[in-house]
């Protein structure tokens, strides 16, 4: 079985409306596993109630640790910290130095520096990713623990183990929810997938945020098309955002209205497509064929350039 | 009372950036001076509402190591102190991959050679400028670049502790949130009564809860009708310090970047209460 087609939700700002329409995705296509890559704000679950399969811990990246029966207050772990992380004994206080947890970065230079071996890497569990099942199929998601990093790291896992449960199911697709931003959870979100569609909406502030999102969409080479959402906020700006996507050549994949029905249906634990028939659910359902349009499309290419490459 | 203010969610797009902006502006008649800081690099929206003027920009940099070939013999023994899997060591030479490596020094210390030096690679910039008399700042990371905690951390070395700062954070919960909300004096928790706002409004609250920060909440959008923050908020004993309702009027000059206090004049009068609370709470807890 090749490799599950991937097809990845993100939108540069928050807020736009990443999650709503991937569960309006998720509940009209059958072929395709979840994964919430949102993984510091996770909100999928809270749509899908899964029921969950399989349970695992995300170890953290080890942080250094002093014991302080054998620090001998050298002072050589403070010169060599580049991340501040070392709190050296107020004067007066005594000789014990300490490690500030929230700034340690885990390079373990201090560890190797120790003239005395006082210091050692100690590694917490920093989250959780759990397998479920839902009404919608496989969801693949994950919990950071409160105040941890490596978000990206948690991201790949979740990533990794969707298509792993998309072979599994014999499923040709994953669907992702991607983290807002373009920093490092976005790059392990979005780096190899296969298609990305950008959620935004006509602000000001969105605009700003999707041409970023672009350049980092072609940076990696993914195809995206994208998704105007609360398109009656400001025409202005909407026609101006299609004239760039024709000129760019990027597709647009549906315009969605500002309803506040899609509140009320997430209130309720639905997607706003199972919720009513509104016109908002009718324009959430053509966006996400649209989206599944061009992702069997780039299926058909994707195995064609394989088969040629054999 | 000199302090820092930061405005965060966990969940995107709840109206941080709009609390922000509108907090500034309402406090630039009662202040000398004050200052904006937008830390949310990765998509910085400060200046689409504030408009300020943009006096300069200053590069961020990461220290990344270069190695000299002709000194190099292949030891391996920076491969071997790097956490990051940023060095692999191919046919006796070392190779640097300059993406993965947190400038972090190890390897330079590490080679016995002195063959490893380092060179300044950008991968962001901070922004200044100013409006009236709130001072401006800004960081700015380069697309495709992963890293913005340094951004951050170079952004808030930069502020002046001198004068109240608000600062605007990222969406999220992890490294990025915490280098912004880390040695703030009070977290103005911005959420909008839906399941998804909740839920995230409860992970930044545990986070600022870990860090030791007061906190209280602004409700945004809110329809009047969902009562579960109100809920969330006694059970919790956080004070709900400020509602701003779900109207499409509102959304509408968003979307054209018209800060809230513009919108309508009482905005100014509720964001100097909303300050006014801030200072009443922080004068009631105690001092970290």
């Amino acid at each position: 079985m090749p490799k599950p087609f991937e097809i990845v939700v993100i939108s540069g700002k928050g807020g736009t409306g990443k999650t709503v329409f991937t569960s309006c995705l998720a509940s009209i296509f059958q072929d395709k596993v979840v994964a919430d890559c949102d993984v510091d704000a996770p909100d999928l679950h809270l749509l899908f109630t899964p029921l969950v399969k399989r349970q695992e811990v995300f170890p953290g990246t080890p942080h250094a640790s002093i014991d302080p029966d054998k620090c001998t207050s050298c002072d050589r772990c403070f010169q060599v910290c580049r991340f501040g992380a070392v709190v050296p004994p107020e004067s007066g206080t005594g000789t014990i130095y300490r490690i500030d947890d929230l700034a340690c970065e885990g390079c373990a230079v201090c560890e190797w520096t120790c003239p005395a071996g006082a210091i050692s890497m100690v590694a917490g569990p920093s989250g959780k990713w759990f397998v479920s099942d839902t009404r919608f199929g496989t969801l693949v998601h994950a919990k950071l623990g409160v105040a941890q990093e490596n978000s990206g790291k948690l991201v790949t896992v979740v990533r990794e183990e969707a298509r792993k449960a998309a072979i599994e199911k014999g499923c040709r697709f994953v669907v992702i929810d991607g983290p807002p931003g373009i920093g490092c959870p976005v790059i392990a979100s979005v780096a190899g997938a296969d298609l990305a569609v950008a959620v935004t909406e006509p602000t000001l502030s969105g605009v700003h945020d999707l041409e970023r999102v672009l350049e980092l969409t072609s940076h990696f080479g993914v195809k995206t098309g994208v998704i105007i959402n609360k398109f009656d906020l400001n025409g202005e700006i909407v026609l101006k955002m299609e004239q760039f996507l024709e000129s760019a050549g990027i597709p647009l994949l549906g315009k969605i209205r500002f309803d506040t029905t899609v509140n009320r249906a997430i209130g309720e634990g639905r997607t706003v497509i199972e919720y009513s028939e509104s016109e908002v659910a009718r324009e959430m359902t053509l966006a996400a064929e649209e989206t599944i349009a061009l992702a069997n499309q780039g299926l058909d290419v994707k195995a064609s350039t394989e088969s040629r490459g054999d | 009372m000199i302090s820092k203010i930061v405005v965060a969610s966990g969940k995107g797009g709840t109206g941080k950036t709009t609390v922000a902006v509108a907090l500034a502006l309402a406090l630039r008649d009662e202040m000398d001076r004050l200052q904006f800081m937008d830390c949310d690099v990765e998509e910085p929206n400060g200046a689409v509402l504030l408009q300020p003027a943009i006096d300069g920009d200053v590069p961020v940099a990461l220290k990344t190591p270069k190695v000299d070939p002709s000194r190099c013999t292949g030891c391996e023994k920076c491969r071997e102190v790097c956490a990051f899997n940023a060095i692999a060591v191919v046919n006796k030479q070392a190779m640097v991959f300059d993406n993965l490596c947190h400038s972090c020094g190890g390897c330079i210390l590490a080679c016995p050679e002195d063959a490893i030096s380092e060179a300044d690679r950008v991968i962001g910039r901070i922004e200044f400028g100013h409006r009236d008399n709130i001072e401006f700042l800004s960081g700015v990371l380069n697309v495709s670049e992963a890293m913005a905690t340094p951004i951050i951390r170079a952004l808030k070395a930069k502020g002046n502790d001198e004068m109240l700062t608000i600062i605007d954070a990222p969406p999220g919960t992890a490294c990025p949130v915490i280098a912004t909300v880390k040695d703030c004096d009070y977290c103005i928790l911005v959420t909008e009564p839906t399941p998804f706002g909740i839920y995230d409004l409860d992970l930044m609250f545990q986070v600022v809860s870990e860090l030791g920060i007061p906190a209280g909440i602004v409700v945004n959008k809110d329809d009047g009708a969902n009562l579960d923050i109100d809920a969330y908020a006694g059970d919790n004993n956080i004070p709900i310090l400020m509602r701003i309702p779900l109207k499409l009027e509102i959304a509408v000059h968003y979307s054209k970047g018209v800060p809230l206090t513009q919108v309508d004049e009482h905005w100014d009068a509720e964001f100097r209460n909303l300050y006014g609370k801030v200072r009443s709470e922080l004068c009631q807890s105690p001092s970290r």
